[in-house]
């Protein structure tokens, strides 16, 4: 209809007329709808590295942990529980990969946190992590130089340690670290091999990292007794879920019974984790839903005000022949305009606050267009929903009251 | 030929007050194509409330109204507003031109509301043809605040007229003009009447009731007097008295300061 065409006309002339403004009212959208995509942008990005870095820990991994380590979602730290004990690890090589052979290979973990490593005059904190020889296997991590450390050193508390590639470029910047010693405390170790880069997992180098043989790391570093988890790779993806039922069954017996730790496959590892994730970007999408109604309640503030303060406006209009109808559209078209508009801007604000605080935070950042398409739809609605009211009050005027208002 | 504007016994109570004010009481007038009626009184005799009946922005408490044949007391809001759009023209005291939006949007206004579709280029000449019947299609693109009062009242006038009404209602055009400026509007009102648009305006003062065809005087709400103006001040005339005795004014007097 020709009117509706011209009534989105006459909105925009009067959003324009009063450009600051306009803007100013805007700003609580822009501010409210800026924020969501925002947070899903770095909730999503957030989701995504968790995941990716999960995939990459290597195929077909099952990990055995004290129940505490993952209760709800919040990552407990080293040494929690006192639970999982080598001999754990050595009933498993026996029973299940010598014995029924679903399972390739086995690797106990210890993670020790960062720890004074001195070499070649020079210190430096790398994780000092303890793990059996067939660490690389299981990661699918490639050793560069020289060779990881085998079963014998792993008996024998050898003093031997394999190297990441940060630690190794910080400690001996002109290369040539395989054949040298670092020391950890008095303890003098050897290096015998050097590991290929990893890259960053949730934000944490996993190339600064020392690794020694676990038995080394728990008689002569950390002097603990107990493991943090016990990595394990079943021989194919068809065989994981007995390979669960299988090592619950093996430690709940070696337990008498208690089940004080847990058997997580990569997808329930991802689970896990993301599901922190997942409450963070709710709540933070809460917030910012609740920013969306305020903004709303802002415009229809203003819309109130305009329609007072254009009360002749709107009589001079009536009495040249607009219909209540057409003056409700006008108002109600402004209030969307200004809501939509908000919205559109807000989703830029939202992309580039996002980028710039995954550019200086380095936080993966991932934008949603199914959320900017919301946000943008929603935030028209807002505007139908808070614009009625005033648009409803402004239609119904009197024509002769409306021009004698002064 | 049958009236344009006939209203029979026609009355207005306000009861919105503590007491009701019987404002118009009782008026029957019967206004044929072409007039150029003056409605007098002095200030609470009535005229507005009567000239607002007129215009269908009010409707009488009792009696009937018929607007070019059709009974407009017994019409609804919608249908008030498309009559106030398709037949009559309205000029105002106080102008009442959208501030901040320029002449030609001002005369463009009634074309929006209307049932007739048209392009933004038809409504464009239109309004633009409108400007210049009042002399100011050279104005076309100032806001109000640029225009003096009397250019203002001259866009209200053209605003009026773009939709070709049937009549034209002004309530005190001239109330808030300088003298001459009031017969620069009048000449105007002339002119359209001359071309056979009827107007009805308000006014108190006798001297522009003077340019008038017909006086009416209203007191107390009822009409007291209808009469044919005597010796009718024509304002093309007025304005070159007006423009003489300025000159000689400044042949003798010296230098005037320009204002
Ligand atoms: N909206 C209204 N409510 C109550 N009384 C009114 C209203 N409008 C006008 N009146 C009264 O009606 C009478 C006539 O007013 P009006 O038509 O404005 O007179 P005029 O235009 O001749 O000065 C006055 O007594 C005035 O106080
Ligand atoms: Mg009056």
């Amino acid at each position: 209809m020709m009117r509706f065409y011209v009534t989105i006309l006459m909105a925009l002339r009067a959003l324009r007329r009063n450009t600051m403004r306009s803007i100013l009212t805007a700003l609580g959208m822009i501010i409210g709808v800026g924020a969501v995509i925002a947070m899903v942008s770095i909730g999503n990005g957030a989701k995504a590295q968790v995941q990716s870095a999960i995939a990459g820990l290597g195929d077909n991994l099952i990990i055995v942990s004290p129940a505490s380590l993952n209760t709800g979602g919040v990552r407990g730290g080293a040494g929690t529980g006192v639970t999982l004990v080598p001999a754990d690890a050595d009933a498993i090589v026996a029973d299940l990969q010598e014995g029924n052979k679903r399972v390739m290979s086995v690797s106990p973990y210890i993670g020790g946190g960062g720890m004074q490593v001195l070499a070649n005059g020079l210190n430096w904190r790398p994780q000092v992590l303890g793990v059996g020889p067939d660490w690389p296997d299981i990661r699918s991590w490639r050793v560069t130089e020289g060779t990881f450390f085998s079963e014998e050193d792993v008996k024998t508390a050898a003093k031997v340690a394999v190297i990441g590639k940060t630690t190794a470029d910080t400690l001996f910047p002109e290369g040539g670290a395989v054949g040298q010693m670092v020391r950890i405390g008095n303890i003098p170790f050897k290096v015998i091999g050097m590991m290929d880069t990893k890259g960053f997992n949730n934000n944490q180098d996993q190339d600064d990292v020392l690794f020694l043989p676990y038995t080394s790391h728990m008689k002569r570093v950390s002097r603990r007794t107990s493991l943090n988890s016990i990595y394990v790779k079943a021989r194919n993806e068809d065989v994981v879920d007995r390979v669960k039922s299988d090592l619950t069954d093996l430690l709940t017996q070696r337990r008498n019974g208690a089940v004080d730790f847990q058997v997580q496959d990569q997808a329930e590892i991802a689970a896990a984790r993301t599901a922190a994730t997942d409450t963070m970007t709710y709540l933070l999408g809460a917030i910012a839903g609740v920013s969306l109604l305020v903004g709303g309640i802002g415009i229809m503030n203003i819309m109130l005000v305009s329609v007072t303060e254009r009360t002749r406006e709107i009589g001079i209009r009536l009495a040249l022949g607009a219909h209540g109808k057409d003056v409700l559209t006008q108002f109600l078209i402004e209030a969307i305009l200004l809501s939509s508009l908000g919205g559109i801007m807000g989703v830029a604000l939202g992309i580039g606050g996002s980028q710039l605080a995954g550019h200086y935070k380095g936080w993966a950042v991932e934008p949603s267009t199914t959320a900017m398409v919301i946000a943008v739809v929603f935030s028209s609605f807002v505007g139908v929903f808070f614009g009625f009211y005033p648009a409803r009050k402004a239609a119904a005027m009197d024509p002769i009251e409306a021009l004698r208002y002064e | 030929m049958a009236p344009v504007v006939k209203i029979l016994d026609i009355h207005k109570i306000y009861d919105s007050g503590e007491v009701p004010v019987h404002a118009v009481r009782g008026v029957s007038l019967e206004i044929h194509r072409g007039e150029f009626l003056a409605l007098m009184g002095s200030s609470g005799s009535g005229k507005s409330t009567l000239m607002n009946m007129l215009g269908a922005l009010d409707r009488p408490t009792k009696g009937e109204y018929f607007l070019d044949g059709t009974d407009v007391s017994k019409l609804d809001k919608n249908d008030l507003a498309d009559i106030r759009n398709q037949k009559l023209g309205f000029v105002f005291q106080g102008f009442n031109l959208l501030s901040r939006t320029t002449a030609l949007e001002n005369v463009e206004l009634p074309l929006l509301y209307g049932k007739k579709r048209m392009s933004s280029k038809a409504m464009k000449e239109r309004a633009m043809h409108c400007l210049d019947i009042v002399g100011l299609s050279k104005r076309s693109d100032h806001m109000p605040n640029q225009l003096s009062g009397g250019q203002q009242q001259r866009v209200a006038i053209a605003r009026a007229l773009v939709n070709e009404p049937q009549v034209l209602l002004a309530d005190e055009p001239t109330g808030n003009l300088d003298s001459k400026t009031s017969i620069e509007v009048m000449g105007v009102f002339q002119k359209l009447n001359e071309q056979g648009i009827t107007i009805v305006m308000v006014t108190h003062e006798l001297d522009i009731a003077h340019y008038c065809k017909r006086d009416l005087i209203l007191r107390d709400g009822v009409v007291v007097r209808d009469e044919l103006v005597k010796d009718r001040s024509i304002a093309e005339r007025e304005l070159q008295r007006l423009a003489e005795a300025e000159a000689k004014a400044k042949l003798i007097g010296g230098p005037i300061p320009t204002v």
